[in-house]
């Protein structure tokens, strides 16, 4: 990578590069072509992240975290962006929503996730809520002291069956100056209990191998325990990490960029065609110039975005606009490699059409590059009464 | 037990190394450095022997700019316990290193010194047999396996007939060869950990050590470019051409 970075953070890189060598990137292939990551590959991935220190590393040691700041995340989460979720996905980084679990919780839900016994998804898309989040249909209904859980989640993804989710439901309506607001809940709601059933969903062409679920409640009943942090501030406290959420695809998109830009850059220079390499032709040579600039561009918003966010000042439109270029940048990258490859970069046996079906997923999770611009242009207009 | 390693910056093995302009070196500005995989094997050897409990105290050291603490770093993190950078902003021929690292040995009075057998910059492989010398130690080069048992060292060596096992008496000087281990990378709590790990940082000058090169480099030049291969139709046009063109036969 062309940032400058401490010697700290070189290190952590060279251990995540060594890391994805031996361990990630000899399955990459097979687990494309099967759709399938094997348990035990799953569990290998696991256990030797967990030698390295890498399991659970976004999360502060208070609570048996590696305690990376957000500068040593975004680094991990570039690194793993050269690869397949299906793979990485394996190397545990519980969300940090669950830091919002108190009491009894700890030992039940977060403890475990942060030491790899037990994994959680985030369950917020529904098959009628997706960017729209606030037409959930999900709901909870009061009854005493329980609560009663009804409607569905789809497109919920993980590595592998978990053993809770954290659904997000609605309780209430808010009355606010723009009209009724519903008030949103977080649930802990364990695997295996009466009225919740969870399947696999429909199969993706990017990132195969990464499970999709589909999960269904019909009259689920919870106790007051499996609220976790406050009724009603469901959103508000997804809100937080759902931004950094964003800053992580960002980092992710630039990691996949380089794999591309380094397998598209040696093409060019080895690959020739009337009598020189492919890359002296400056419609190849220049595809390589733009990407390099691209790049660089959106490893330096990442970077702004984690200082602030270091700060406590990022704000949503900051984030936003990490999502959206390194995304966008990504896609160009992609389909730059496909062009300076020509034929052979569609073929199976090459990494690049796997890279490239991969990318286009990046501009459509964690919210589309609509939804984004959509953020950014509210921050620019509200400010002035529109 | 103390354990000394010794450990080098140079251009990473990754990197396709490239002569400078003026012709006097290999370019080493914006290439990426990384500790000589040799001595990389040395530190996990140190590291291993910590492990099992045969070592108390593990010490990294570096002859170099101030840029090696971060080779030192890197020791630290995959296990080392305290570094030591004796500082200098010129090439140190080996028998220059030889003679620092001995004046280290006097101060840190090790049991053993671990090197690489060379160093993948120079490839020189002098280091480690002239610091046994000057030292009057034992040595056992090209290690590729280490037993210690109380005041002897037994090391398995690769030489050209096979593999030749000697004993030797502590304290020693032991050079690694490739297969003697695969060493770690760092992990992420071993890394913060390095953080706070000391580095003794001594300028060269107070050593008081005659550095003055004794080699003078003449020329840097890159090996001649391959040229393609020729296919032959059959075996008498081989012997033809080894016999007319290459002159290998007669």
């Amino acid at each position: 990578m062309a940032l400058e970075l401490t010697h700290d953070q070189k290190m952590l890189q060279d251990t995540v590069d060594a890391f994805l060598a031996n361990e990630i990137y000899p399955y990459e292939e097979e687990v494309d072509r099967t759709g399938k990551v094997p348990i035990d590959l799953g569990r290998q991935i696991e256990k030797r992240s967990k030698e390295v220190g890498l399991f659970s590393a976004n999360l502060p040691e208070s609570v048996g975290g590696g305690g990376l700041d957000y500068r040593g995340m975004a680094l991990l989460e570039r690194e793993y962006g050269k690869t397949s979720h299906a793979l990485h996905s394996w190397i545990g980084r519980p969300t940090e929503i669950l830091l919002a679990c108190e009491g009894e919780q700890r030992e039940q839900y977060l403890l475990p996730c942060v030491r790899g016994e037990k994994r959680e998804l985030f369950a917020l898309t529904e098959p009628e809520a997706g960017s729209d989040v606030m037409s959930m249909k999900t709901n909870a209904k009061p009854d005493g002291d329980d609560w009663i859980l009804n409607g569905s989640k789809h497109f919920i993804s993980g590595p592998k069956m978990p053993d809770f989710a954290i659904v997000f439901a609605a309780t209430g309506l808010d009355e606010t100056p723009r009209g009724p607001r519903k008030q949103i809940t977080a649930f802990l709601v364990d695997v295996g209990i009466d009225g919740f059933s969870i399947s696999e969903g429909s199969r993706c062409v990017s990132y195969r191998g990464y499970n999709t679920f589909q999960l269904n409640f019909s009259d689920v009943r919870l106790g007051p325990g499996q609220i976790l942090g406050e009724a009603g501030q469901g959103l508000e406290q997804a809100g937080k990490w759902l931004g950094m959420n964003r800053v992580w695809v960002g980092a992710s998109c630039c990691g996949k960029a380089e794999r591309l830009f380094d397998l598209s850059a040696e093409w060019a220079a080895t690959r020739k065609q009337f009598g020189q390499p492919i890359g002296k032709f400056q419609g190849t040579g220049f595809k390589l110039a733009d990407i390099a600039v691209e790049l660089r561009a959106a490893d330096l918003l990442v970077v702004d975005a984690v200082k602030k966010a270091e700060k406590g000042i990022m704000t949503d439109s900051d984030a936003a606009m990490v999502k959206l270029f390194c995304s966008e940048m990504l896609h160009r990258a992609a389909d730059h490699a496909v062009q300076i490859y020509g034929g052979m970069g569609l073929m199976e046996e090459m990494p690049i059409q796997r890279l490239w079906r991969d990318s286009r997923l990046e501009r459509i999770w964690d919210g589309t590059s609509e939804i984004q611009r959509h953020i950014i242009s509210r921050s620019i207009l509200r400010p002035l009464g529109a | 037990m103390k354990i000394l390693v010794a450990v080098k910056r140079v251009v990473d093995y990754n990197v396709k190394v490239r002569v400078n302009l003026e012709g006097t070196a290999v370019e080493t500005n914006n290439v990426k450095m990384s500790m000589n995989p040799f001595d990389e094997i040395a530190v996990e050897e140190g590291v291993r022997l910590k492990e099992s409990g045969k070592c108390d105290e593990l010490v990294a050291v570096s002859i170099g700019t101030s840029s090696s603490q971060e080779t030192i770093r890197t020791a630290l993190a995959m296990g080392a316990d305290r570094g030591i950078l004796v500082e200098t902003d010129d090439p140190i021929e080996p028998l220059g290193v030889a003679k620092l690292l001995k004046v280290i040995c006097s101060r840190e009075k090790p049991d053993i010194v671990i090197v690489g057998k060379q160093a993948i910059d120079d490839d020189a492989n002098q280091t480690g047999q002239m610091l046994a010398a000057l030292l009057d130690w034992p040595q056992g080069t090209f290690a590729s396996r280490i037993n210690i048992e109380n005041t002897k060292a037994q090391v398995t060596r690769e030489v050209d007939v096979g593999l030749e096992t000697i004993e030797i008496n502590l304290p020693a000087v032991i050079s690694t060869d490739l297969r003697l281990n695969e060493p770690r990378y760092a992990s992420l709590p071993n890394i913060m950990k390095a953080k706070k790990k000391p580095i003794d940082i001594i300028p060269i000058t107070e050593l008081n050590i005659d550095i003055a090169p004794r080699v003078k480099v003449i020329k840097v030049s890159e090996p001649p470019k391959r040229e393609a291969g020729v296919i032959v139709e059959n075996v008498k046009e081989l012997l033809e051409k080894l016999r007319n063109e290459a002159k290998v036969i007669s």
